[in-house]
Formats: C-alpha cells, structure tokens, sequence
C-alpha cells in the first residue's frame, strides 16, 4: 500500500506540473499583450514597458516558467491585474467561500444521493423507487446553471425563503449548496442502488442472514459497506465536476469564490489571477483523489494488503 | 434415542417467471434422525439447493414456499413469524454455502464474523464471544486460531475460508446443519479433510443435511441417501443399499457414469438427453423423456415415492413391478 | 440509466471489436436488437431524429426569421401567435430555439468527430508504438483528465479567443483524451494478436497495420465514444456560453439563449426555461442511445 501511494504521490506531482506548464503556455499564447489589454487604448508606451518589466513578461519564455513555477510553490501568483491585490490574498478570501459551498454541496449530494439509493433499492420496483429514481434521472441531465437558476427562481423570487445572492448568513449557501449538488446527487443515488441491489445478490449476504441477521442488520452492517466501494470511486471524479459547477454557482449566486475569481480573471485578462485559479483548482482535485485512494484503501482490505 | 431432528412434509417451492410458474420443489419429503448425515444428491437445477434454502427459510423474491410443513425437533417451522424463524436460524438450523471464497463479507474480519452468529444468539461481551470464536476455531482445526481470526477472507485459503464458515455455522451447537456443496470449490485433499471434519460433528451430535451431486462425496461420508431429479425426490435408502441396488433408472444412470471412470477401460456412460425444462415438464414421470425402459404408464401418471424394500423408497413404476416379482 | 464517467469509460474499453461482431451478429442485426429490446434507446433516437429534422428543416417550421424584431411585442408570454413567447427584441423564441438547434447540434457533433480523430490516432500510436511516445502521449492526456473539465474550457477559450471555431477546437481537446485511453487500451490488446503477428511476419509496416487491423477493429468503441461526446460537448458549451465565453451574437446557440435570457430571468422566466429545457432533452436522448449501444455492444451480454 504504501509503495501504491508513492506512485500516486509522484503521479499527482508530475501532473500537477504538468498543469502548470498547460496553463503557462496557453496563456503566452494569448495574441497581443497582456499589459497593453489591461491598460486599455489610452496607456503610453513607456507605463506599459515599465509594467512588462515589472511583471517580468520580457524575460525569456523559459525563465519566465522556472520563476512561475518556484513562486507558485510557495503559493505565490503575482498581483492581480484587474484587482489590483495580490492573487494569494484574493484566494485566500475567495477558498473558503467555495469549500464551504462545495463541502455543503457534497454533503447534500452524499446524504440525499445514499439516501435516496438505499432507499430505491429496498424497495426496487415500487412506486417509491421509480420516483426516487426518475428524480435523480432529472438531477443527472438537468445543467447545473438551469437547477441555479431555477432553484433561484422558485424560492428566493418567488417564495422570498432565502436570499437572492450572497452568503451574508448561512442561509445564502442553502440554494447554491443544493444547486451544485443537485447533479452528484442524481448520480450517487443511480450508482448507490446498482451497488447495493449487485451487493445484495452476494452469497455473504445469505451467509449473513443464515446466521440470524434481521433485513436491518443485513444492509447496514454487511450490504452497505461493500456497496459503497464503487460510490466512493465515484465521488473523487466528482469533485472535479463540483469545481466546475462552481464557476457557474459562484456567477448565478453572486458568491465570492475561486471559480468567480476564474471567470473575473478572465473577463479580465488578468494571467497572474487565471494561474493562480487553475492551478489552485487542480490541486485540490489532485489532493481529494489522493485522499479517496487512502480512505478506499482503509474500507477494503484486499486493495490496503495488495499494494 | 431415536428422534428426528428435522422432518420435511412436501415441501413446494413455486417461482413465478414472466413465462409461468415453475416448481423448483415439488412436494419433497425427507427426514433428518439425530446424528445422521443425510444426503440429497442431483444434478445442478434438480432443487436441491432451493430445498436447502427453503429449510433455513431463505428463498429469494420471487420464489416463495408455497406449499408444505417443516418440523425441526417435531416443532412446525413454516408458521412461525419471520422474527421467530431469524432466532432459529444460526442457532438452531445454520447452513454453509459452496463458495467459501464469496460467502464471506471480504471487508470484514472472519474472527468478527464468527464474533457476530455468537453475539447475535447468545448475550455475552465482546472478549467472551471471541474466546468462543477461538475455541470454535480449534474445533474445526485451524491452525493458529489467535493469527486467524484478525484475517481477512481474502488471506485464508479456499479449505481455511470453509472451515471458518463451519465454525460460524457450528458456534451456537445448531441441531441440524445444512452443507450445500461443501466442497465442490475444494481440491480433493481438502474436501477429505472437510468430509472428516463434518463426520467430527456428527459424532459430536449434530445432524448434518449434505447437499452434493458428487456421489463420490455422499457415498464416503452419508448414512441415508435421498436422491432429487426435477424437484422431486426419486429415490431414497440407506447410503449402502442404494449404492448396492438402485431402484429408480436415474440412480443407476447417475451411478453408471461414475463408475465406469472406476473400471477404467469401459467407455464413459452418460444418462442420455438433458435435463427438462421446469416450464415444459412431461405429463408423467418426469424421468420418463431420458428413461430407457420407459413405457406408456410413465409417460401418462407421475408415480408416487413408494417403499420397495425396507426402507428403500422409489418414486418409479418400473421398480414397484420388479419389487413385487 | 445514466452512468458514471468512469464506470461508462471501463466498458467502452471492453466492447466487442468490430471483429467479434461479424461472428454472431451484424452490426446492424444489434441495432435492430437494441431497437427491439430497448425501447428508452429507441425513443431516444427517434427524437435525436426529430430534432435533427427541425435543425434542418427550421425555416419552414416558422412563419418568423430568426432575427426579426417586433418591438412592440417584447418579452411577450407565451401566446398562440407566439408558442413560447418572444424575447427582449420581440423575437419568437420557437423560432430561435429551432434555429438554435443547428447550432447546439453542430457543437455537439464537430467536436466529437474531432476529439474521435485526434484520440483515435493518439491512442493508437501510444498504443501501438509503446515506450517514450505512449509515456507522453498518456501523461498529456492525465493532465488533461485532471484538469476539471469547465476549467480547462474556459482555460483554453480565454487563450483562443471566442467563436465558432474555436468553440469546437476546445471541446476537442477537453475530450479527447478519453478516447485516447479508450483505443489505447484496444490497441495493446490487438498488437500482440494473431492477426496482428502473422502480418508482422509478412512485413507490413506498422502503420499499415494500425490503418488496416488495428483502427478498423476499434470502431464500435469508437461509435459509442462518439454518441457520449456529443452531450458532453452541448453541455460544456452551455455552460462556456452561460458564462459569455462561448459563442458569440449573432449565433445563437442555446446556451447564449439563456444567457441573454438570464437578464430577464424575473419578468420573462421562459427565455431561460424554454431552451434549458431543450438542452435536457438532447443530452438525455444522446445518453440513453449511448447507454442503449454500449449495453447492446457488450460482450458479456449473452443473447437471449
């Protein structure tokens, strides 16, 4: 197990500067200059040298990446063009918003998609379980912007039980927290009751139940614990669909998070904001998958001895 | 003492398909005597596993027990409610699967499970239960039990992993212990080993119902013999007698094929035609499609289990003639 | 159903070869087994049939033009004269849907026929040719599979610039890299077969064998692959065009439709409803037809 999550570590590391270097090059690839977009029509030539300079955009290309790559290391992007602030305060600030909204989200969707999975597949077949399902059919095509928006507009405009926008109070995050989830809910209930109806099929569980097991203690303490296994694989790749749907979140909601800070460096030009974003992104998908391969390891045995 | 721990009454089993209803178990009879083993021999999709289940009261949707009693130590079973049934099952009937690499939950550990059929039946703390378990563990031979019991399924062997499985089945001292194909995923040097140790248990006091279609296996290790062929039972005798004089045209089908592999030079024997459809069963004798000596009886009226010799039953018309000559 | 991403990616990787499918069936005696069996991937196609009909057949479906503004009847209700209403230029929005549709369709389409073709050749070439070139190649492409997918859009549309085209050059190469891994895994499979050996021993060059054996045998993966791009692509390009970094006026996909409607999302709410509602539709139709051809292309799935 051990040498598994080494390869693991050194995979995440080389992929991790492999983004840096993605980000890097397609932002030098951007035509004209940065300074100059930034600036606008009215800036004289020598402000904008003197900025180039000053951000270092005149060096060469591959000294430009070494420094890039140092300083990001220490978690440090640069100024932010269009704010004005360094891009390490702006994340700073902007982070916790958006794992606070993520981590409701995930909550949400892993209570509601379990739930409503168990559920479903107790009761395969009756009217319940094409209910819950045919919800979560919907949860998993409905867009994350139309289940913003539409979210939005039944209850903070029509029926006023939250605000429109913002995270002034908690009440705020309910809407986005929901919205964001909405999808991975879809999919975890789909993929918790396959799960648990193929696990219910094993010979284990009739061991369980010839050994006295009432229906309860037969899904909970045997049933549950395998099927799991695939839904938690599944809830590492959605972290990354999380952090997608936050930029949408962030933009219908009005929150200050890193996805907003993604969408105003690019609307801004702003190249130092948009690293620090993406890369700041990526990291944490990086490091909840590597956290989910520990946390498999630790729930099934057979992958914790192997390794 | 004589006394029957387990007494089956016919016993039905019906499945509804989207094709029509099915008999898996068609009225079958069978007793288990206290410190017998008894065996229950038939090819795959005979029923006999489904007989088994029906007896823990495990038939799975959309089988159901339609039809029957079940006497455990002369108390009716298929009455009781399904709470009373759970406490008698894992305490007074339990049962072990033929796959004893998938009949073990793999993420937990097998001394917890074992740890679970104790708990479940008897109160007593944790470390009471696993100095049970470990007893139990030396019972049923596994070496260095202390190392054992903090494994998991997947770092046993295949003979270990059942032994676990009869220490669990055996932990709360049950009456009457179900085998279905104990052995079948086994080497044969292990199956040797899984066949002594069941006899072990017998003689200890516990019945055992054997269910296999390896006749090596039943001939070696059972007392009485019942023999299943399309949901029914065919035939059933002492394990010498029916091996000695099979009445019913299966059995001697069944023992044929086996024992010209025994003499070696004769050319191997099969029952000819395959297993019938459970939806399009004969009218008659449902042996009758594969039967070689079948005649315009059998193919009309389903013959009754009658007794042929003493306590030899067949459930054949060709066989009353010939017992009554 | 729906499944998961990954779930989905493993049994496209163990689909029948194109062929395995000629030693029971046809290709097409499978289609006409999915139509029979599985009706949801029936329904499905017949309306992926319909919407592609009123892509192309849209100007005649509508006594409106696409751009024609009535501005005495803005952010109309729906009505009689107007099916779902008109927009903030007084525009019928069934007429911009329809119009909209040859848009969204195309996105869905260009980009999985590109992503296809650059993840085939990938694949095959890491596949096939091993060592350095598959080290490279495959670590390109978990780079990219890292990289949260609405993020590396808007990464790539931020460095392109908007329009059209650049739209479908950045799906494709947010999408390929499934593919790649896909044929990857169907290319060492087949290197070492028979076949592939015994033309080896005749001296065909590599590449004739990768055009010839080894692509060819890829293709009902490849089919699959494709149907499950598609709303993948119309579903990232809402989203691109949700946020303004789509395609640009006066094209009118569907996502920019909500996005303009977005402003009136109090007053007019059917400007953003009408055309999210046609984005579900598609992209669950292309699902189900997915789903419907990678159950029906399973080897596992024994016939009945």
């Amino acid at each position: 197990m051990k040498h598994t999550l080494l390869q693991r570590l050194i995979q995440a590391v080389i992929v991790l500067t492999g983004v840096a270097l993605l980000t890097f090059v397609m932002l030098r690839i951007v035509p004209g200059n940065p300074i100059e977009t930034m600036m606008g029509e009215h800036a004289n030539v020598e402000t904008i040298q003197r900025m180039t300079a000053e951000m270092g955009l005149d060096q060469p290309l591959h000294v430009q990446f070494f420094k890039y790559v140092a300083s990001a290391f220490r978690g440090d992007f640069g100024t932010s063009y269009s704010l004005g602030k360094p891009v390490k305060q702006l994340l700073n600030s902007a982070f916790a918003n958006t794992l606070t909204l993520a981590l409701f989200a995930a909550l949400f969707a892993w209570i509601v998609g379990i739930g409503c999975g168990i559920f479903s597949a107790l009761r395969k077949n009756h009217l319940s379980d094409r209910l819950f399902m045919g919800f979560s059919l919907l949860g998993i095509s409905l867009p994350v912007f139309m289940a913003a928006m539409l979210l939005q507009y039944v209850f903070a405009f029509r029926l006023h039980w939250v605000p429109i926008s913002g995270v002034d109070s908690w009440k705020g995050f309910i809407l986005p927290a929901i919205a964001l989830g909405w999808n991975s809910a879809g999919q975890v209930a789909q993929m918790t009751r396959t799960s648990l109806l193929e696990t219910m099929q094993e010979e284990y569980i009739d061991t369980a139940r010839a050994k006295g097991r009432g229906p309860a203690g037969v899904v909970v303490l045997h049933a549950l614990r395998n099927a799991m296994l695939p839904v938690m694989t599944m809830m590492t790749i959605q972290l990354s669909g999380l952090l997608s749907g936050a930029v949408i979140t962030e933009t219908v909601f009005s929150i200050n998070g890193v996805g907003r800070l993604m969408v105003q460096a690019i609307s801004g030009r702003d190249i130092p904001l948009l690293q620090g974003t993406s890369l700041l992104a990526t990291a944490v998908v990086i490091i909840g998958s590597l956290l989910a391969d520990c946390l498999y390891a630790v729930l099934d045995p057979r992958i914790r001895k192997e390794g | 003492m004589e006394q029957t721990v387990l007494e089956v009454k016919n016993l039905t089993v019906s499945f509804h398909t989207e094709k029509g209803v099915i008999l898996p178990v068609n009225g079958v009879t069978l007793t288990v005597p206290a410190g017998k083993i008894v065996g229950v021999v038939g090819e795959s999709g005979c029923g006999k596993s489904m007989t088994a289940r029906a007896i823990m009261g495990l038939v799975k949707y959309p089988g159901k027990v339609t039809g029957g009693k079940i006497f455990l130590c002369g108390k009716e079973i298929t009455q009781l409610p399904e709470k009373e049934r759970r406490r008698l099952r894992g305490s007074e009937i339990s049962m072990i699967f033929q796959e004893p690499m998938t009949s073990l939950n793999p993420v937990v550990k097998v001394g917890k499970q074992v740890d679970e059929a104790v708990r479940l039946h008897t109160p007593c703390t944790r470390a009471e239960a696993k100095q049970k378990t470990l007893n139990m563990f030396r019972e049923v031979e596994i070496p260095e039990p202390e190392a054992r019991y903090n494994c998991y399924p997947h770092q046993l062997s295949g003979g270990l992993r059942q032994r676990v499985m009869i220490a669990m089945a055996m932990i709360c001292r049950p009456r009457l212990l179900i085998a279905d194909e104990p052995t079948t995923a086994l080497d044969v040097t292990v199956e040797a080993q899984i066949l002594k140790l069941l006899e072990k248990l017998r003689d200890a006091g516990t019945s055992v119902l054997l269910i296999s279609h390896n006749l090596g296996v039943i001939a070696r290790t059972c007392d009485e013999v019942s023999v299943m062929y399309a949901g029914r039972i065919v035939e059933h005798g002492e394990t010498a007698a029916l091996f000695e004089k099979p009445l019913h045209p299966y059995t001697r089908g069944l023992l044929r094929s086996v024992a010209s592999l025994r003499a070696g030079g004769e050319t191997l024997q099969t029952i000819p035609g395959v297993v019938p459809n459970l939806l399009h069963l004969p009218k008659g004798c449902s042996f009758s499609l594969r039967c070689e000596k079948c005649g315009a009886d059998c193919e009309e009226k389903v013959p009754e289990l009658r007794q042929i010799a003493p306590g030899h039953f067949a459930r054949c018309f060709l066989a009353e003639k010939e017992g009554k000559e | 159903m729906p499944r998961d991403k990954r779930e989905q990616m493993k049994k496209v990787a163990d689909i029948r070869l194109e062929s395995q499918i000629g030693e029971e069936e046809r290709f097409w005696d499978l289609m006409r087994r999915m139509a029979r069996e599985n009706k949801t991937a029936l329904l499905s196609f017949a309306v992926i049939v319909l919407m592609t009909l009123a892509a192309v057949f849209a100007p005649l479906l509508t006594p409106y033009t696409e751009k024609q503004m009535d501005l005495m009847n803005r952010l109309a209700a729906p009505s009689a004269k107007h099916l779902l209403g008109t927009d903030e230029g007084g525009r019928d929005v069934l007429t911009r849907l329809l119009f909209g549709t040859r848009v969204s369709l195309l996105i869905g389409v260009v980009p999985a026929l590109l992503s296809l073709l650059l993840g085939a050749v990938l694949g095959v070439l890491a596949g096939y040719k091993g060592g350095l070139t598959d080290a490279v190649i495959m670590r390109i492409a978990d780079v990219t599979l890292a990289f949260p997918s609405m993020l590396l859009a808007m990464v790539i549309m931020y460095s392109l610039g908007g329009g059209i085209m650049n739209v479908f050059l950045t799906l494709t190469l947010v999408n390929w890299a499934n593919v790649a891994r896909v044929v990857r895994a169907h290319t060492l499979r087949l290197k070492n077969s028979e076949f592939a050996e015994a033309a080896r021993a005749i001296g065909v060059p590599g590449r004739k064998i990768m055009q010839r054996h080894i692509l060819p045998n890829c293709l009902p993966s490849l089919l699959v692959l494709f149907t499950l791009n598609i709303p993948a692509s119309i579903l990232t390009e809402s989203s691109l065009s949700f946020l303004g970094l789509g395609i640009q006026p006066p094209n009118a996909s569907w996502g920019l439709m909500i996005n303009t409607g977005r402003q009136y999302l109090y007053n007019a709410p059917w400007l953003c409803f009408v055309p999210g509602a046609a984005i579900m539709l598609i992209v669950l139709a292309f699902n189900f037809l997915g789903n419907g051809l990678l159950d029906v292309l399973d080897p596992r799935q024994k016939k009945q």
